[in-house]
């Protein structure tokens, strides 16, 4: 027995109450308000930016050293700078965070006092300003025991001190992400605990841990009170030759071109914080690519 | 006794073994364990019963068994999880344990190859003989245990990698000789999966269905020739139709490999099975006073027709449980 007449759904279901609807929307638009808040500002500052920088960009610009003419002054030393400290940085910071992380996840017994110190104080230092690192670094770099003076050397080894923290918490945050029944299944076949480790659960870990590498490079790369603590120079007209050569890099130069009286100046500045925005977008672009492509899904 | 082809088939094997310098008889490929051969007690073969807590618990003899287990307990911190568990199994026939959860059958399994070795807090007290040595003795290195004694887990856990590679991890860590492609295709063959992957070896493993899965986890584990194989829950994450193919094939490999499985599933156990183990826990005044320990143990068909425990025969008529 069917009925054709169908009735009316708030004699079914009942009324709903005007209130909850009324909370529902008003919710919903509270949220959106204050997204869109945050999203103005960055865009104001970036159209304010591109309209002043974008008439700045050739390929001169790219590759003239700094000049006190603005019209000859380009950025190639603070590129190449920034890409020498990159590669200092990547090269300290992937060995000692992997290490790090995986003694800490796999070897670290959490039950002993010194095991967790070294996590809670691991935790702080992310958090800890960039400066106290650019104190560090000239106290124990640049002078006093390794003494490297103002070199690419020193400037990298002191922004790895700053995003090595969180390259190690990234790390020990992949591992975990490997679940344990990996390594069981490892173990119940014989494997050492090495082999268990550096064959199946670094391998799977690998996309998790090069996100966070790529993610801290591009952190060291905006960083620029340290390396102003760190001596390096605003004016450098030649590229560095090696890890003892002085350098520059490109949020220094943005720096200085910044503080400059000539408005021109100012222009140039907008036109670098463009290439280097591109930068960290073409990194991040990356290191969301790779998690999306290559994590894995238990 | 019992009259069915397996048991009758093993009685003619002891005949056969009572030469214990004969051991490694089944696999020419394994590595042997250090020290494993001459730690064997001449006499351990002919052992009718070994000493037991509960006398009424094993009631016939097990000739040349694996396991031995006496008065094992596991405890985890403080709170003992099993209790005084002895019970002895026996070579090429699959013997399961059954009982309702957290009775500590899944403890008592990887106490055989030393999995709660994972677990800080786990402590184990008793004795494990595996061929008469002692497991938990001073000198044993559990990677040599593992090697001998495979596992199969709750839920299939391949490595995120190809078939191929899931199968060649074992023998390549064990430094197995020989040629791969044909180790990993006899490890696949023997649980029937060859036909299924031949063509797509190099596929991520993640790929496969869970019962296809699950079955790539028993032949990784096959490919090493482990001598006994535990498997814990195998088909409690699987659909009827991927169980009944590992009960199949659990059928086939107990030729050649010692079987101990862990089941929730009574019908399971009373399919597969030779002989059966039934846990029991006991309530304590709170959760963490649960205590597992081992009602009965003996003949499958036996347990299941004629327990001489009241609690096993209303466990397995589904009073409780």
């Amino acid at each position: 027995m069917t009925t054709a007449t169908s009735r009316p759904v708030n004699e079914v279901l009942g009324v709903p109450p005007a209130a909850h609807r009324l909370r529902d929307t008003s919710f919903v638009l509270l949220l959106a308000t204050l997204t869109s808040v945050a999203l103005i500002v960055l865009a104001v500052l970036l159209i304010d930016t591109a309209i002043d920088g974008v008439p700045q960009l050739s390929l001169s610009f790219l590759t003239s050293f700094p000049s006190a003419f603005p019209a000859k002054a380009g950025i190639e030393s603070a590129i190449t700078g920034t890409l020498w400290l990159m590669g200092v940085v990547t090269f300290v910071i992937v060995p000692l965070g992997v290490a790090s992380a995986l003694y800490l996840e796999e070897f670290a017994d959490g039950t002993r006092w010194w095991n967790r110190m070294i996590e809670v104080n691991i935790q702080n230092l992310a958090a800890v300003p960039s400066i106290v690192y650019g104190i560090l670094g000239l106290a124990y770099i640049v002078r006093g025991p390794l003494s490297l003076g103002r070199t690419v050397l020193a400037g990298g080894l002191t922004l790895a001190l700053v995003v090595l923290p969180v390259v190690i918490i990234t790390g020990r945050e992949a591992l975990r992400a490997v679940p344990p029944s990996i390594k069981e299944g490892a173990l119940a076949l014989g494997a050492t605990r090495w082999q268990a480790i550096w064959r199946q659960i670094l391998p799977a870990s690998i996309p998790g841990i090069a996100t966070g590498v790529i993610l801290s490079i591009s952190r060291a790369i905006g960083e620029t009170a340290p390396l102003i603590l760190v001596g390096a120079a605003t004016f450098v007209a030649f590229n560095p030759t090696g890890l003892d050569s002085p350098f520059t890099a490109l949020p220094l130069q943005i720096f200085s071109w910044i503080s400059q009286p000539n408005d021109e100046f100012r222009m140039l500045a907008a036109a670098a914080i463009i290439v280097l925005l591109v930068i960290l977008v073409i990194l991040n672009a990356v290191a969301i690519r790779l998690r999306n492509r290559y994590q894995q899904r238990w | 006794m019992s009259h069915d082809d397996p048991l009758s088939a093993s009685t003619l094997r002891d005949v056969s073994d009572v030469d214990p310098a004969s051991d490694p008889r089944d696999e020419p490929a394994a590595p042997a364990v250090p020290g494993q051969v001459p730690a064997v007690p001449a006499g351990q073969p002919h052992a009718p019963v070994p000493s037991v807590g509960h006398r009424d618990v094993i009631d016939d003899a097990i000739e040349n068994p694996v396991f031995v287990t006496e008065k094992l307990c596991v405890s985890y911190g403080s709170s003992p999880a099993v209790l005084d568990v002895s019970l002895s199994v026996p070579e090429k026939q699959i013997t399961a344990f059954i009982g309702p959860s957290g009775c500590g059958k899944s403890t008592i399994i990887r106490c055989f190859n030393r999995m709660n070795d994972l677990i800080p807090a786990a402590r184990v007290e008793g004795t494990v003989r595996y061929h008469g040595v002692d497991l938990y003795g001073g000198d044993i290195d559990s990677v040599q245990v593992r090697k001998r004694i495979g596992m199969v887990f709750q839920k299939p856990n391949p490595f995120p990698k190809s078939i191929y590679d899931n199968i060649a991890f074992g023998p390549k860590v064990l430094g197995m000789k020989g040629s791969m492609d044909q180790i990993v295709e006899q490890a696949l063959r023997r649980a029937s999966l060859w036909d299924d992957v031949k063509d797509r070896l190099k596929d991520n493993a993640f790929g496969m269905s869970g019962g296809q899965q699950q079955r790539l986890c028993i032949a990784r584990a096959l490919a090493t020739n482990p001598d006994v194989l535990l498997m814990d829950e195998p088909c409690s994450a699987l659909d009827p139709i991927s169980t009944g193919r590992i009960e199949d094939l659990m059928h086939e490999l107990k030729e050649t490999v010692s079987i101990v499985i862990v089941t929730h599933n009574m019908q399971q156990a009373a399919r597969v099975s030779d002989r059966t183990a039934f846990f029991i826990v006991d309530m304590g005044s709170s959760e963490e006073a649960r205590i597992g320990r081992l009602v009965e143990y003996g003949p499958t068909d036996r347990i299941f027709t004629n327990p001489h425990d009241i609690r096993t025969e209303e466990y397995v008529s589904g009073k409780f449980g």
